[in-house]
């Protein structure tokens, strides 16, 4: 059993890093997420001797991470989406040399410079691989503050697993709200290291070289086909997502993290006014939950994604149906997020009353 | 490997033989091998590059410090990324411009290693140099070994930031224009002025003089790092004959004549009482 | 009087023909192959017997092909100068 305590979500997520073992942190401040940063450097050095720097950018944190990481250490940094624009060829770099390290986007409204309030706009930067090349990262969406403690852990254990990038998407309302939390126990930090991890060359062996570079075509297309093999292997056994009330469900409102909250809210305020409405909410969303949509559809007479975006995720959402019922959107952007009544409201006039905008 | 030994293949190419005194090459009398450290392999670099110079004198130190186990290299991105492919030690290839912070990042962890970036002109002082000022000026305990040859070798002879003015290149077909392209960058002398740089040394290594002084200038390098002295840059002024259109022998002129005035070589920060 | 007697010996497949060593050896004692090696280049090859070890020309050789060894002799030996037939 670990502490139960009040904690605002980046606060979260820091301490469930400390708790992982976690061997370096390197990041840049940027709001909503700055936190990170400051409870780190305040907390993780004393208590677990745990690496906690502030670079100079996001390109040279998450070059740091790649630095780190090769050398077979547990890693993490976090960002907020214009910094995690600029980590993008790193995490390239990263993917292709088959790298374990986590990262956290605590997203907030873009494009550009954007604004600081929450925002999802970041998922096809997320879950379609986000810089050059065909990779993918393995993308875990909380809704919760004790979901940003939790996916550190997991998050740690599947980039190991996999040898593979791993994202927290969360946004900037998750990362500053409060909520309970149970913290897990303090895990030591590894004092073995992997046998491809650059840590000195060992007597009697080949050296170790961390690479994403191989100028022969036949052997880069080797790697890539390696690297779809993995991303196969984890969409078969890593596939996670959770569904509410869906067994008599004639409609579903879907979304991902802060927004499945509000979804199952408003799923609540339906059902009150008589509409069988379930909940599908993935949690993977790369891996992303195809087959549970696939399997719902032929009961359904329509879907509503809803979104903090112009309509992202809908698209993975359409692509599972495949046709085999209406998938309809509902977004706010810049910030905003949807209330329940908000979703109900698009709800009626879209599936109910069969308004289109 | 073949088991042939370079008597054998040099007797057949040049169809006489050889007269090599057996009493002289003995195990005892060596003076000077291939450094073991440096993997048995052709360099993909042209005839007379200076960077397999640099490789090589680099990894002599690696092995006369006997440190093979304990550094950890960094390789940049231009001509010399694939070095990881010529040195015997573990090895990072960083993205471009990247390689002090991944450095950074290897040393951080492991500040008992050592550990060092190679990188170009191109690398260290155009596409990263934010990356490198901040690990001069955050005193990171590693060392760089910066090859200056005025010129993007791998994408065959672009202008670098070190490029000469008047100097053609590529992109500066008409001879670099300091008015319109900029100076060139003193990217040593900038960096000496930092306080947590403990040591700024440029050579060449166009002469057996000034090898032998690039190699000590490396081995007291890393003697720095292992005091933990801080941030530590051997520059290396080089030619890159097939881009300046010369023959090695030309280009080590050019590297003499013109590149050396420009950058003098010698120390031009060195640790308080050394 | 003592002598000092050097040797080289040149990895010529691995030798790409750069030249260099030719200016860096004092004793004017190396210069380039009539034919060339399987990468297609013409090598650096040893023309005369005044070597003294001084590993200049190892030093400079970008490629690291030569190797050099020294023996400091006792008796005194008359120089052998090898003629190479074009």
């Amino acid at each position: 059993m670990g502490d139960l305590k009040l904690m605002k979500g980046n606060e979260a997520l820091s301490e469930a890093m400390i708790r992982a073992g976690c061997d370096a942190y390197f990041g840049y401040p940027i709001t909503p997420q700055s936190e990170v940063l400051e409870y780190l450097a305040r907390e993780a050095s004393a208590r677990t001797g745990m690496v906690v720097l502030q670079a100079e950018s996001e390109v040279a944190a998450i070059n740091m991470i790649y630095g780190a990481a090769g050398a077979g250490r547990r890693v993490m940094t976090t960002s907020s989406s214009p910094g995690i624009s600029l980590m993008q060829e790193g995490l390239s770099y990263i993917a292709s040399a088959e790298l374990p390290c986590l990262l956290a986007n605590v997203v907030r409204g873009g494009p550009g410079l954007g604004t600081i309030q929450p925002s999802q706009a970041d998922y096809f930067q997320s879950v379609k691989g986000g810089g050059h090349g065909d990779y993918k990262l393995i993308v875990l969406a909380p809704s919760s503050v004790q979901e940003m403690v939790d996916f550190v852990k997991l998050g740690f254990e599947l980039g190991e697993k996999y040898r593979n990038p791993v994202m927290i998407l969360t946004d900037g309302a998750i990362g500053q709200m409060m909520e309970k939390v149970v913290l897990f126990e303090q895990m030591p930090r590894k004092t073995e290291f992997p046998d491809w991890a650059t840590t000195g060359k060992k007597p009697g062996k080949d050296r170790n070289y961390i690479t994403s570079l191989h100028i022969q075509s036949e052997k880069m297309e080797e790697i890539n086909l390696r690297l779809q093999a993995k991303y196969k292997e984890i969409e078969k056994n890593e596939i996670r997502y959770q569904t509410v009330n869906l067994e008599d469900a004639e409609y579903v409102f879907t979304g991902f993290g802060l927004v499945a909250r509000i979804c199952i809210k408003a799923m609540e305020m339906a059902r009150a006014k008589g509409y069988k409405v379930g909940v599908i909410r993935p949690i993977t969303v790369f891996p992303f939950p195809t087959q549970v949509y696939a399997d719902v559809a032929p009961q359904l007479k329509g879907i509503l994604d809803v979104e903090m975006n112009a309509g992202q995720m809908v698209e993975d959402v359409r692509l599972s149906v495949n046709g085999a019922t209406k998938v309809e959107f509902y977004g706010r952007m810049g910030g905003m997020i949807p209330s329940p009544e908000e979703i109900l409201e698009n709800f009626e006039r879209i599936y109910i009353k069969g308004e289109t905008k | 490997m073949s088991e042939r030994t370079y008597v054998d293949i040099e007797a057949e190419l040049t169809d006489q033989p050889i007269n090599f005194d057996e009493d002289i090459c003995l195990a005892e009398n060596v003076v000077y091998i291939k450094p073991q450290t440096l993997i048995d392999v052709p360099m993909h670099y042209c005839p007379g590059c200076g960077h397999s110079t640099a490789h090589k004198i680099l990894m002599e130190v690696v092995d006369e410090m006997g440190i093979q186990e304990e550094i950890i290299g960094v390789a940049p991105v231009g001509c010399s990324v694939f070095a990881y492919h010529y040195m015997n030690v573990d090895m990072q290839e960083a993205a471009h411009g990247r390689a002090c912070a991944v450095a950074t990042g290897i040393k951080r962890i492991m500040p008992e290693k050592y550990v060092f970036t190679y990188q170009g002109d191109g690398d260290l002082a155009a596409i990263g140099t934010a990356e490198t000022v901040h690990a001069a000026n955050r005193g990171e305990n590693i060392l760089v070994v910066f090859i200056n040859n005025g010129i993007y070798g791998m994408t065959s002879g672009q202008m670098a930031p070190t490029t000469l003015p008047g100097m053609v290149t590529t992109t500066s077909p008409y001879g670099r224009d300091v008015k319109t392209q900029g100076y060139p960058l003193y990217i040593s002398n900038l960096l000496a002025n930092l306080p947590g740089v403990a040591y700024v040394s440029r050579h060449s290594v166009h002469t057996p003089n000034n090898v032998r002084k690039a190699k000590k200038s490396i081995a007291k390098a890393l003697e720095y790092q292992k005091q933990g002295l801080g941030f530590c840059m051997v520059e290396i002024v080089t030619n890159c004959p097939s881009n300046w259109k010369m023959t090695p022998k030309q280009s080590n002129q050019f590297v003499e004549e013109k590149m050396i005035p420009f950058y003098p070589l010698g120390d031009i920060k060195v640790p308080e009482g050394k | 009087m003592a002598k000092v007697m050097g040797e080289i010996i040149i990895d010529i497949e691995r030798c790409k023909g750069c030249e260099l060593c030719f200016d860096a050896c004092p004793k004017e004692a190396i210069q380039l192959s009539d034919t060339i090696n399987s990468k297609g280049y013409q090598f650096a090859i040893k023309v005369n017997d005044l070597c003294n070890g001084c590993a200049s020309c190892a030093l400079v050789c970008p490629d690291a092909v030569i190797t050099v060894y020294r023996k400091v002799d006792k008796t005194k030996r008359p120089v052998k100068v090898i003629e190479i037939e074009d």
